[in-house]
């Protein structure tokens, strides 16, 4: 019961994340985008894991994509969907969907994944956030300082533009 | 073959989805009425009054012009989207419901049985219902864009543009609350404001007033209604995002509107008002069943929400900007922090 959600979700997902780079009109692509991840939300849920799925959700869905969709609206539609993708090399292309995908596969087959969820440790939200504030602190706060530096940043290009 | 044990369970399930999933389509008739007559007799006058005893027929003469007005989808609007995007919103409001608690569990009668009053207990109740009641927004922003048409299209920006704004705070509030009951699961939510209403979030001195009050003023924004119903504000828009909507596809996002209204009320009753504890804890109290103290705590609000609507006038594009950022959010971080120490 359990693998005919995985694959029904994994199968979406899959064919969702194609469309979003093959569907020429922007919003549409952007809204392939969002079925992806709500699909990568359910099987956040099979994993055990709802405190995952509904951040996934909550920051994605709803406001990441949202955002991408008030900028792609803004854009000028119909030029968008008659040009081509961006006049870049195909070898260049190439290069970067190997490099991506050999990083993919040493991923998959170097890290001891396991085909279900954890034994012995129960993803809720105090294990996680008491992970989160001990073990793994230093990256917590680093990832913290990169992600207040990025928005100061988006801040000083907003201002001047003005 | 599976036993029957879960047969009963999954039956149980579907059940309770389709009464609640009943009630919430039926929920825009009663309410529809009760708005109006609520404006009637702040203007001083009847409301609707011709069509059965005192207009409660009126919603049924409305849904009847509905559904045989014709359905329009403007030229060069793109077709797709703008038969999904009412779906888009109206389908985030009904998801919200399977997470909300209405009681504890009670035994039916004759049967023996026991039943829950929710549909699912969640550890991550109030992150979900926040999640998935933020997805109501790509309705107005895709209706709006998929209309082809310039009041459509600034509705539905301007609309995500609030909906972000707000949900920041909104969120912070959920924040407060959590902090105040550490649990995000609703159920424990209720259970620990159990007591007299002083026990109550909202009597949670000094934070819960101000969690509360953040919360109300969020919520409204969320749910587009006045004084911040600025994506559908007739003066400068048209109608917003669903200018071009006619029959039910516009009924489609009233639906929603009026569902997300209920959520909300239910909301603020689960996490500042003790749910469907009673106000007092004495035995008189206890006699009433819990449900009926809680719905009437939701009706009680539902005629705040109406009689804030016919009592205000709507904010500006730029004040509703600057209580968003400059009010809400640097309020409530102050109070998280308040509260932290509160709770050391």
């Amino acid at each position: 019961m359990e693998k005919l959600f995985f694959l029904m979700f994994a199968a979406v997902a899959i064919a969702s994340g194609l469309a979003v780079v093959t569907v020429r009109n922007p919003v549409h692509s952007a809204l392939a985008l969002i079925v992806c991840l709500i699909q990568v939300a359910a099987l956040f849920v099979l994993l055990r894991s709802p405190f995952l799925a509904a951040v996934q959700i909550f920051i994605y869905v709803g406001a990441v994509m949202v955002l991408f969709l008030f900028v792609v609206l803004i854009l000028d539609m119909r030029k968008a969907v008659l040009q081509a993708f961006p006049p870049v090399k195909k070898r260049f292309v190439v290069g970067v969907i190997l490099v991506l995908s050999a990083q993919m596969v040493a991923f998959v087959f170097l890290t001891p994944m396991g085909l279900g969820p954890a034994q012995g440790w129960e993803p809720t939200v105090e294990s996680i956030g008491r992970v989160l504030f001990t073990k793994y602190l230093f990256p917590f706060e680093v990832v913290s300082v990169i992600l207040l530096a990025a928005l100061v940043a988006a801040i000083v290009i907003a201002k001047e533009r003005q | 073959m599976p036993d029957t044990a879960i047969l009963l369970e999954v039956l149980v399930i579907v059940v309770k989805v389709s009464v609640i999933c009943g009630i919430l389509f039926g929920l825009p008739l009663p309410l529809t009425w009760l708005e109006r007559k609520v404006a009637g007799h702040i203007q001083v006058r009847l409301g609707p009054w011709r069509v059965g005893p005192h207009g409660v027929l009126q919603p049924f003469a409305d849904m009847v012009k509905l559904l045989i007005k014709e359905d329009i989808v403007p030229d060069r609007a793109d077709k797709f989207l703008f038969k999904l995007a009412p779906l888009l919103s109206m389908i985030p409001a009904f998801l919200v419901f399977v997470a909300i608690p209405f009681g504890e569990k009670f035994a039916i009668p004759f049967i023996g049985n026991e039943i829950t009053l929710y549909i699912s207990d969640m550890n991550v109740g109030i992150l979900y219902i926040l999640a998935i009641g933020g997805l109501g927004i790509y309705g107005m922003i895709l209706g709006g864009w998929a209309s082809n048409s310039k009041y459509s299209l600034l509705g539905g920006l301007r609309s995500s543009a609030q909906m972000i704004s707000y949900e920041v705070s909104m969120s912070f509030a959920a924040i407060g609350v959590v902090m105040l009951t550490d649990s995000l699961n609703l159920l424990e939510m209720v259970r620990s404001q159990s007591g007299s209403f002083l026990d109550w979030n909202i009597f949670y001195l000094p934070v819960g007033p101000v969690w509360f009050v953040i919360f109300m003023i969020s919520a409204l924004a969320e749910i587009n209604r006045i004084p911040f119903d600025l994506p559908e504000d007739e003066g400068t828009l048209a109608a917003g995002f669903h200018t071009e909507y006619s029959g039910m596809r516009f009924s489609f996002f009233m639906l929603a509107e009026y569902v997300a209204m209920v959520t909300i009320a239910v909301l603020t009753v689960v996490m500042f008002l003790g749910g469907w504890n009673p106000p007092l804890d004495i035995s008189i109290f206890h006699l009433v069943p819990p449900i009926f103290w809680f719905l009437g705590k939701v009706v009680l609000f539902i005629y705040f929400f109406m009689w804030l609507r016919f009592t205000l006038p709507r904010y500006r594009y730029d004040q509703l900007m600057a209580i968003g950022w400059k009010v809400l959010i640097p309020l409530s971080l102050v109070t998280i922090l308040v509260t932290g120490l509160m709770k050391i």
